[in-house]
């Protein structure tokens, strides 16, 4: 009789164990639902990508979709602007980084920053690198981007010329679907 | 804690030392844990258990999808679709939170009848039952703004009908009526502010909850002999009861664990077996639904609202002698409202020494009466005023108001109870008699 | 005497449904089966695929679908649609213009991110988004709540016994035409008979005739209210299991535990 207490000691507290383990391990399972309701809806993340048609855009002209909440700058650049880019040595850039989610890890120069190697196509996020305003087009000593806010140049590439701002303007994950539309993210 | 004895917590590291001596919430916490609890409860005594993770699961479930919500005529209906569609898990926790309410008012139904059957309600637990209504009749308000916010036609319509409730009142009933609406009629405004207090009143409730176990602490719980717990000395506590913590846990957890199994095959399989298909369809102010029916936990309150119509004859007679002031429609007001306030005097409305039905034998055949009044009652709420549900309605609102006025008052002087057990500990060995032979004939 | 037995029979069978229908009695939802029915139940992707091609070809012109968007045409558990074959679908319909240079009523090619259009006007029909929710099949008996519990609300077949249902006749009334179907309550509805006998061609070979092309736009429709029916079940099979397994072990340490002062231990 003694034996059997021994045992039962121990079946008794692997029950109680095993119990309050499932338990927690039910609880576990209730409460990721909680956390995850919050993470992005399915309308959001059908948004993560965009198509933009831009058969519309003449040369040396931009337009400006909103993607993930945030403007996107898509200029068609005429060949002064393209070559006013190329003809900017990387010594005169703060910001030697392309800042491309395309070639990650190249450096800033023309080639590197345009979507196309012929240079005709530059996406960038608007969103002034600083403190986030959205720079003019168009304006500025560098015949690009100024920003009103705090006074930051951007060249023809967008690059950082003058002006607070650290880093030259994001391009994101930009590809052409056809000759008339580009994908982005 | 409950003029129980009991051994009371003690701090014992240093930590635990200095935290007593400036918040004394471990203690707390500690001795209403382990409360001496009678050692006869039986399942209806699991009720509890379920209707506070009933409120903990609408809290959290609310909060949630008050996230994704908007209270808005133009957007709420959509924005709920947004949660069923888009929202990740969103369907889950919309379905967990409709058919949630549903579990919470069986729960209290279930709990509110076993107080009545073994007269929880009488002295010395007055209070506990009184703030026990006062938290009803707070569910019942949640439930009904809760109902509005997906902005369907059951949604509007609903609100339409029992906002019209205090338009009934006599004098001051339009002025009250516009001032809940904030216009007048159901609209934008009304839907703003009834999300606003859907969202407050389960904190006021979750308040009372704590007054309520306080309450019930303070006396020390009802068990199924209504016999108290005897307060001699610890000795003889021990004999009566048993520590909350572990038995009285353990058993309500496996008692939920059952009641989950069900609510969760409910909710996954038949999400939308309790609710009304016309809520599906978006409020339409020019369109009213063939039938407007509320929620079924609302049904008995609704048959006994449209059972009082003017070829009533205590109606025409009230209506006489106010002299046209209070009309068949206050009355059925009064009487709906007036079902469940009467329920807050049965502390004084049961004459009978003895606590529990158990040992009441003519009680048992009312009590039970009560019982199957009340799901006729649903069933004719549930149905349109036609054919013999008037009648069926009168006669159970009748007998709803009769039980509480004339037959308990009455059978408390009349009756003769059967004998109660000394103490219970008798009432537990009776159950479980001890079985000292048989285990050593074993060996 | 039998004569007029006979005769009596012969009038009930002849004018039996008519009657019953014109004397506005029962009307008759027809408990189909489908293969999303039942805790196991599963849309069946190429009947929600044909059920989409009778809605777009048939019911698009009176009906919108506005809380679906396009792109759960490709979910799991839908019909499973291909990306570009999404894409392509969606170009189809033409949606309100949201873009900047728009005037209000300017419509554009439907994208993937967009839901189907509404549509409303004199002579419309109701959104179908929601239809199959929106309706119960199945009533009683006597308000007991009875057929629900074990043939479902019913809403499916509701829609598809109505699109069956239509027997031919019609009726005018206040200035509008009534038409006869066995499974609308009173009798007569609104709605001309959209469906006949091949209405559409279905690509798979598939039945067309008006008892296929009517369940196949009801379990479509039901997809549409419902999109997340088949992770509702799969959860659900996990969340009774779960819920079993660990009441179990709550009984049995219930049992133990009290089996000291049961006297049992």
């Amino acid at each position: 009789m003694s034996h059997a207490e021994d045992n039962a000691g121990t079946r008794r507290d692997f029950l109680y164990v095993a119990t309050a383990a499932t338990g927690a391990v039910a609880g576990g399972a209730a409460v990721w639902p909680l956390v995850n309701q919050m993470n992005p809806s399915a309308d959001v993340r059908a948004l993560a990508s965009v198509e933009v048609d831009i058969s519309d855009v003449a040369v040396g002209t931009q337009i400006t979709v909103k993607w993930r909440g945030k403007p996107v700058f898509i200029r068609r650049r005429s060949a002064d602007e393209i070559e006013a880019a190329r003809a900017v040595s990387l010594d005169d850039l703060p910001d030697t980084a392309s800042e491309n989610q395309n070639k990650p890890g190249t450096d800033a120069s023309d080639v590197n920053r345009s979507v196309d190697d012929a240079g005709e196509w530059l996406v960038m996020i608007g969103v002034c690198t600083h403190l986030g305003c959205v720079p003019l087009g168009d304006a500025g000593d560098f015949g690009g981007w100024f920003c009103p806010c705090h006074g930051s140049h951007y060249d023809t590439a967008g690059r950082i010329r003058k002006g607070p701002a650290p880093r030259n303007l994001d391009i994101p994950l930009t590809t052409f679907i056809d000759a008339n539309t580009i994908k982005l993210g | 804690m409950a003029g129980i004895p009991h051994d009371h917590y003690e701090p014992k590291t240093g930590v635990e030392k200095w935290l007593h001596e400036r918040l004394p919430v471990v203690s707390i916490l500690y001795d209403t844990l382990m409360i001496p609890t009678p050692k006869n409860l039986n399942w209806m005594w699991i009720w509890g258990i379920v209707l506070a993770f009933c409120l903990v699961l609408q809290i959290i479930t609310g909060i949630v999808l008050a996230m994704h919500y908007t209270p808005h005529v133009d957007m709420a209906f959509d924005s709920v679709e947004h949660i069923m569609r888009d929202v990740n898990g969103g369907w889950a926790l919309r379905y967990l939170h409709a058919n949630g309410a549903s579990l919470f008012f069986f729960a209290v139904y279930l709990h509110i009848f076993r107080g009545l059957y073994y007269g929880s309600y009488k002295a010395p637990r007055e209070i506990t039952w009184i703030v026990g209504m006062l938290i009803y009749l707070a569910m019942m308000a949640t439930g009904f703004l809760g109902y509005v916010l997906p902005w369907g036609q059951m949604s509007f319509w609903g609100a339409t009908v029992i906002t019209g409730f205090f338009g009934a009142i006599p004098g001051v009933g339009e002025v009250v009526q516009t001032w809940l609406l904030g216009g007048p009629a159901v609209d934008n405004a009304t839907l703003n502010r009834f999300f606003s207090l859907h969202y407050l009143l389960p904190f006021v409730l979750a308040a009372l909850v704590i007054i309520h176990i306080w309450a019930f602490h303070t006396t020390g719980n009802n068990n199924p002999s209504g016999v108290e717990v005897r307060r001699g000395s610890k000795d003889e506590v021990k004999k009566d009861t048993l520590p909350f913590w572990p038995y009285f846990v353990v058993k309500d957890l496996f008692a939920l664990g059952v009641v989950l199994t069900i609510f969760f095959a409910i909710t996954y399989f038949m999400p939308n077996y309790l609710g009304h298909p016309d809520n599906y369809v978006e409020a339409n102010p020019l369109v009213t639904p063939a039938h407007i029916v509320p929620e079924w936990y609302y049904l008995p309150f609704y048959a006994i609202l449209r059972a009082f119509t003017a070829d009533v004859w205590a109606v025409m007679l009230v209506e006489f002698v106010t002299g046209g002031i209070v009309d068949a429609k206050f009355f059925g007001v009064v009487a709906m409202f007036g079902a469940i306030v009467v329920m807050v005097f049965i502390p004084w409305l049961d004459t009978s020494r003895v606590r529990s039905g158990k040992y009441r034998p003519s009680f048992k055949w009312w009590f039970w009466l009560l019982a199957l009044d009340f799901v006729v009652l649903t069933w004719c709420g549930s149905q349109p005023a036609e054919g013999m549900v008037p009648v069926i309605s009168l006669i159970g609102a009748s007998y709803w108001f009769g039980y509480f006025l004339i037959i308990l008052p009455l059978l408390g002087v009349l009756e003769k109870p059967l004998p109660v057990p000394a103490t219970i500990e008798e009432d537990f060995d009776a159950h479980y008699p001890p079985k000292d032979a048989s285990a050593s004939a074993a060996e | 005497m039998i004569k007029q037995s006979i005769l009596a029979a012969l009038v009930a069978f002849g004018l039996g449904s008519g009657a019953a229908l014109a004397a506005g009695g029962e009307s008759h939802v027809e408990d189909y089966v489908f293969s999303f029915e039942g805790p196991f139940g599963k849309y069946d992707p190429m009947q929600l695929q044909r059920g989409l091609q009778v809605y777009t070809e048939v019911c698009s012109a009176c009906h919108g679908l506005r809380q679906v968007a396009f792109r759960t045409l490709g979910d799991h558990g839908g019909p499973q649609m291909e990306a570009d074959q999404v894409k392509a679908f969606a170009k189809l319909f033409e949606v309100a213009d949201d873009g900047d240079d728009a005037e209000p009523g300017d419509t554009r090619e439907g994208k993937v991110a967009d839901k189907f259009p509404t549509v409303s006007g004199d002579g419309m029909g109701p959104d179908l988004s929601l239809m199959a929710k929106a309706r119960a099949g199945f009533h009683g008996p006597a308000g007991t709540g009875l057929a629900q519990l074990f043939k479902g609300m019913g809403g499916p077949e509701y829609i598809a016994s109505i699109l069956a249902g239509y027997t031919g006749h019609e009726k005018e009334e206040a200035g509008a035409t009534l038409y006869e179907n066995t499974a609308f309550p009173g009798g007569w509805i609104g709605m001309p008979p959209p469906l006949e006998d091949d209405s559409v061609e279905y690509r798979d070979g598939h039945s067309a005739d008006v008892h296929h092309t009517s369940q196949d736009v009801a379990a479509f429709l039901m997809w549409a209210a419902e999109p997340k029916l088949v992770a509702r079940k799969q959860t659900g099979f996990l969340a009774v299991s779960m819920m079993i397994l660990l009441t179990s072990l709550l009984y049995l340490s219930n049992k133990k535990l009290w089996a000291g002062p049961k006297r049992k231990a």
